[in-house]
C-alpha cells in the first residue's frame, strides 16, 4: 500500500557514449525520460527523423510479411493462447538481430513480392473468368467476329436489346425496308437481356440493313474477338488453369517460409525498439562533445543506476529529491494480494501527490463485497479454480491480465465463503436433486446442506440490515482515511471539521435511530441501549451538526452570514450520506438475484421428474442455465463492486489524477526481452 | 379466486415491462456495438459487455415473476385461492420492477451506446465507460429491492 518513492536523475556524458547509454537505459526500463519540448540554440539536436523513418519502414515491412504468413499459413494456436503471453528472449535484442537483420529484411521482401505476384495472378484469373462469362452468348459463332466478308458479301455480328426469333427479325426488317432481301441471319442466342446475332448480306445492302437493324436497337459489340469464341474460351480456360497452378505454387513458396516467422517477429521488434531509441536520441540536448538527459527514476534503483553509469560511461549523474511543487509520475508498489486491485484503482485514477495509495484497503473491500453480491459457493469455487489454474499454467501472461485474474481468484474465494454462509450451491440445486431424483422429502425451509449463517431468501430484511452495516463500515473507513491524510498534512482544523464532526453526526444519528420503533418494525429487531447512550447519541448528533454549521464555511473568516449559509449547505450533505448508505442495498438485491435465478434454472430442469429424459433435461438445463447465470451475475458483481468503490468509497477521500510512470524501455510486440538486469 | 388474476397480472407486468425495457436497451447498445466492431473487430469482447449491461432489467423482471408465481402457487400447478386484496397487493408490489425496469432499461441502453463510443475512441478508459450505464441500473436495483421486500412481506 504505497507509492514508490521517485527521484529526479540528471545524466551528462560524452557524446560518443550516447547510443550505448540509451541502449542500457532502454534495456533496464527504470527511467522515465523528460524531454524538453523546444530546441534551444545553445544545445542543437541531432536530426534523427531520416533514420527513424527508415526503421519504421522496416518495422512495417516485417509486420506486413507476418500478416502475409498469417494469411497463407495460419499458426495453429491453442484455445487459451491469448493467456500465454509473449515468448522470452534472453539477452539484448540488439545482439540477436543486428547480425542477421539484412537477411531478415530480404526474407520479408521476398514474402511481400510473392504476395504481390499472387495478387496479380488472382486478378488475372478473375478477369479471364469475366471474359468467358461475357463470351457465353457468342458461343454458337464458329468464325472470328472480325472476319472480313468475301468479295460480294459482308459479315458482321451484334446484339438487339430484346429477345427475338429469326422470323421476327425478318418480319421487322421487311417492314422497315421492303427492298432488303439478300441477307441471312443467324440467331446465336436469345435471352431476356437481348438477342445475339450474326448477319451475312450483300455489300451494297449492308448500310440499309444495318440502319434498319439499328432502328430496333442493334449495336455492334464493343470488343471483337479475333478467334472463334469456342477456341478463345478453351485458350482462356487453359490460361486460368496455368494461373491457378502458379498461385498454388506461390502459396506453397509462402508456406515454405513460415519457419521464418520467429525471425520476422524479432526483426519487427528490433526496429520498433530502435525507432523508439532514435526518437529519444533526436530530442536530447547536446553540445559538440557531450549530451544531457533528465528523468525520473524509482528511488530504490537510483543508486545502483548512478554507480553503473558513472563506472561504465564515465558519466556525471545527479540524483536529487523531487521538488515540492512538482508532480512526479506514480508507480504503485503493493504486496501480492493488494497488487491484484491495482487495475481497478488505475482505471479510476492513480493517486496524486500527497494522496495515499488506497489499493490495499480497497482490494480488501472489493473482495469482500464482490463475494457478498455473487454469494454462491459453487460459482465461487468455479471462478477461483479457473483463475488459479490459468495463473499457474501460464506464468508469463501479460501483467495487467494477471492482476485481474488474481483479483478474481480472491473474489472467487470470497464468493465461496459467502456461499457457504448463505447455503447457496448452484442456488438450491442440491435440494432439488435430492427431492426430484432421490425422493428425499425435506420439510419446508430445510436444506441438505443448511446455511452456516442464514438463508437470505427466507429473511431478506436481515441481510438488508447487514448490507447497510457493511456499507457503514466501508464509508467510515473512507472517512477515516481522509482523517489520517488531514493529520499527516498537519491540517488539524480540516480533520476536526470535515472528519470528526461528520463522524459524530452520523454515528449519533445511527445511535438515535437503532433503538427507535421504526427500526424495530423494519428489521424485527428491538435494541435497547442504556439511558446514557441515548443522551450521548443526542449529544454527538447535535454537537456534530453544530460543528458543521459553524465551521464548514470557516474560510470566510468574518462574513458570518455567508459562513453560516455555507455551513447549512454543507449540513445538507446528510442526504448524500443517506443515499450513499442506501446504495449498499444492492448487496442484497444482487445476492438475491443470483440465488433466485439459480433456483429458476433448477426448477425448470427438474420439470420432467425422475426419469431418463428427466435426468437428461436436467443436465442440459443445469449446464446452460448456470453458465448463463454465472456470466451475467459475474458481470453485475464486477460492475457494482467497482461502483461502490469509485462512487461511495472514493467519494469520501480520494481524487486520483496522478500521472502513470512510463519508463523508457523496450516496448516490444512479439517477444519479451530478459535483459541483463 | 379473483385475487389470483390480479397477482398473475402483477407477475406478467413485471416480466413484460422490464423485458421490453431491456430489449430496447440491449438493441440500442447492440447497434452502436456493431458499428464499433465493423471498424475494429478486436473490441468485440469489450463492447459486448457494455451491450449486456441494460439486459439486467429483463432478468430482474423474470426474477420477480418467478418469485410471484411461486408465492401464489402457480408454479406447483393449480394455484392457491387468493383473496382480492392480496392479489391487488401483489400487483402493486410488482409495479416498481416493471415500470422502472422499462424506463431505466431504455435509458441505460442509451448510456451504454454512448459508453461504447468511449471504448471506440479510448479503449483504455473501459472501466469508466462501464460505470455510466451502471449508475442508471442503480434505480432498477432499488425498484427490484422494493418489489422483493413487498412480495416477501405480503402474507398469502
Amino acid at each position: 500500500m504505497a507509492v514508490e518513492q521517485m527521484r529526479k536523475i540528471s545524466i551528462c556524458a560524452l557524446k560518443k557514449h550516447r547510443k550505448t547509454v540509451l541502449e542500457r537505459l532502454q534495456e533496464l526500463g527504470w527511467v522515465e525520460i523528460c524531454l524538453e519540448p523546444e530546441e534551444t540554440e545553445a544545445f542543437p539536436r541531432t536530426d534523427t527523423a531520416g533514420a527513424r523513418n527508415a526503421f519504421q519502414k522496416r518495422m512495417h515491412l516485417a509486420d506486413q510479411a507476418l500478416e502475409i504468413l498469417d494469411r497463407y499459413a495460419p499458426e495453429k494456436k491453442p484455445m487459451l493462447h491469448s493467456l500465454e503471453g509473449k515468448p522470452l528472449l534472453e539477452g539484448s535484442i540488439y545482439d540477436h538481430v543486428a547480425v542477421n537483420r539484412s537477411e531478415y529484411s530480404r526474407t520479408a521482401n521476398t514474402l511481400i513480392q510473392l504476395d504481390q505476384e499472387l495478387q496479380t495472378q488472382r486478378t488475372n484469373v478473375q478477369k479471364m473468368k469475366l471474359q468467358i462469362e461475357e463470351m457465353q452468348p457468342w458461343m454458337k459463332l464458329d468464325v472470328p467476329m472480325i472476319r472480313p466478308g468475301t468479295k460480294r458479301c459482308d459479315f458482321f455480328v451484334g446484339t438487339l436489346p430484346a429477345p427475338y426469333t429469326e422470323k421476327e427479325v425478318r418480319s421487322f426488317l421487311s417492314e422497315e425496308n421492303e427492298t432488303l432481301s439478300l441477307y441471312t441471319i443467324q440467331i446465336l442466342s436469345a435471352a431476356r437481356d437481348g438477342t445475339y446475332l450474326a448477319v451475312i448480306c450483300m455489300k451494297e445492302e449492308t448500310k440499309e440493313l444495318e440502319c434498319a437493324l439499328r432502328n430496333h436497337g442493334f449495336a455492334r459489340p464493343s470488343q471483337l474477338l479475333d478467334q472463334p469464341p469456342e477456341e478463345k474460351r478453351k485458350q482462356l480456360e487453359q490460361r486460368i488453369r496455368d494461373a491457378k497452378e502458379s498461385i498454388a505454387g506461390l502459396e506453397k513458396q509462402i508456406r515454405e517460409l513460415q519457419g521464418e516467422r520467429e525471425h520476422l517477429r524479432l526483426m519487427s521488434d528490433y526496429y520498433r525498439v530502435r525507432t523508439e531509441k532514435y526518437e529519444v536520441l533526436g530530442q536530447l540536448p547536446q553540445t559538440r562533445a557531450a549530451f544531457a538527459l533528465a528523468g525520473y527514476v524509482p528511488a530504490k534503483v537510483a543508486g545502483p543506476l548512478a554507480a553503473e553509469l558513472t563506472e561504465r560511461f564515465a558519466a556525471s549523474v545527479d540524483v536529487e529529491r523531487i521538488p515540492e511543487e512538482e508532480q512526479s509520475p506514480v508507480l504503485l508498489h503493493n504486496n501480492t494480494f493488494a497488487r491484484s486491485g491495482e487495475g481497478v484503482l488505475a482505471s479510476f485514477g492513480l493517486p496524486k501527490k500527497d494522496e495515499l495509495d488506497p489499493t490495499g484497503i480497497m482490494t480488501v473491500f472489493y473482495v469482500f463485497l464482490f463475494g457478498l453480491m455473487l454469494s454462491d459457493a459453487a460459482y465461487g469455487a468455479i471462478i477461483s479454480s479457473a483463475c488459479g489454474a490459468a495463473i499457474l499454467k501460464f506464468p508469463r501472461m501479460e501483467e495487467s491480465l494477471k492482476k485481474s485474474l488474481q483479483l478474481f481468484f480472491w473474489c472467487g474465494l470470497s464468493t465461496l465463503f459467502w456461499g457457504i454462509m448463505f447455503g447457496g450451491y448452484f442456488g438450491d440445486a442440491l435440494d432439488v436433486i435430492a427431492k426430484t431424483f432421490f425422493g428425499v422429502s425435506l420439510p419446508e425451509g430445510q436444506s441438505v446442506i443448511p446455511a452456516l449463517w442464514f438463508v437470505p431468501l427466507n429473511d431478506p430484511m436481515r441481510l438488508l440490515m447487514y448490507s447497510l452495516l457493511f456499507g457503514c463500515i466501508h464509508l467510515f473507513t473512507g472517512l477515516g482515511i481522509k482523517g489520517y491524510l488531514c493529520i499527516k498534512n498537519k491540517d488539524f482544523m480540516a480533520f476536526l471539521c470535515d472528519v470528526v464532526f461528520w463522524f459524530l453526526l452520523i454515528l449519533g444519528l445511527l445511535l438515535i435511530l437503532i433503538p427507535s420503533s421504526m427500526f424495530a418494525s423494519m428489521f424485527g429487531l428491538e435494541v435497547t441501549f442504556p439511558a446514557f447512550v441515548h443522551v450521548l447519541a443526542k449529544g454527538m448528533a447535535i454537537g456534530g451538526a453544530l460543528g458543521i454549521l459553524l465551521f464548514a464555511g470557516r474560510r470566510r473568516k468574518n462574513q458570518w452570514g455567508i459562513r453560516l449559509a455555507l455551513g447549512a449547505y454543507d449540513l445538507y450533505n446528510i442526504t448524500g450520506w443517506l443515499s450513499d448508505l442506501l446504495s449498499y442495498s444492492r448487496l442484497l438485491a444482487l445476492g438475491l438475484a443470483t440465488g433466485v435465478i439459480a433456483s429458476v434454472v433448477n426448477q425448470m430442469g427438474s420439470m420432467m421428474g425422475r426419469s431418463i429424459p428427466g435426468i437428461l433435461l436436467f443436465a442440459v438445463v443445469f449446464l446452460v442455465g448456470h453458465t448463463f447465470n454465472l456470466a451475467i451475475n459475474l458481470l453485475g458483481a464486477y460492475v457494482h463492486t467497482c461502483r461502490l468503490q469509485y462512487v461511495e468509497f472514493f467519494g469520501k477521500f480520494y481524487e486520483g489524477g496522478g500521472k502513470e510512470f512510463t519508463p523508457f524501455r523496450s516496448n516490444t510486440k512479439y517477444v519479451d526481452i530478459k535483459g541483463g538486469k | 379466486m379473483n385475487g389470483l388474476v390480479w397477482a398473475l397480472s402483477g407477475a406478467i407486468v413485471a416480466a413484460a415491462l422490464a423485458g421490453c425495457g431491456s430489449a430496447y436497451g440491449v438493441g440500442m447498445a447492440g447497434q452502436a456495438a456493431s458499428g464499433v466492431v465493423t471498424e475494429d473487430p478486436s473490441k468485440f469482447a469489450k463492447v459486448l459487455l457494455l451491450q449486456l449491461l441494460p439486459g439486467t432489467q429483463g432478468i430482474y423482471g423474470l426474477l420477480v415473476a418467478f418469485v410471484t408465481l411461486s408465492r401464489i402457487g402457480i408454479l406447483g400447478g393449480g394455484g392457491n385461492d387468493i383473496a382480492l386484496t392480496t392479489g391487488l397487493l401483489i400487483l402493486a408490489a410488482c409495479l416498481p420492477t416493471g415500470i422502472v425496469g422499462l424506463i431505466s432499461g431504455i435509458y441505460q441502453g442509451k448510456t451504454a451506446a454512448a459508453s461504447i463510443g468511449i471504448v471506440a475512441k479510448k479503449p483504455d478508459q473501459f472501466a469508466k465507460a462501464m460505470l455510466f450505464p451502471a449508475m442508471v441500473e442503480t434505480y432498477a436495483i432499488l425498484a427490484l429491492l422494493v418489489t422483493v421486500l413487498c412480495l416477501f412481506s405480503i402474507p398469502v
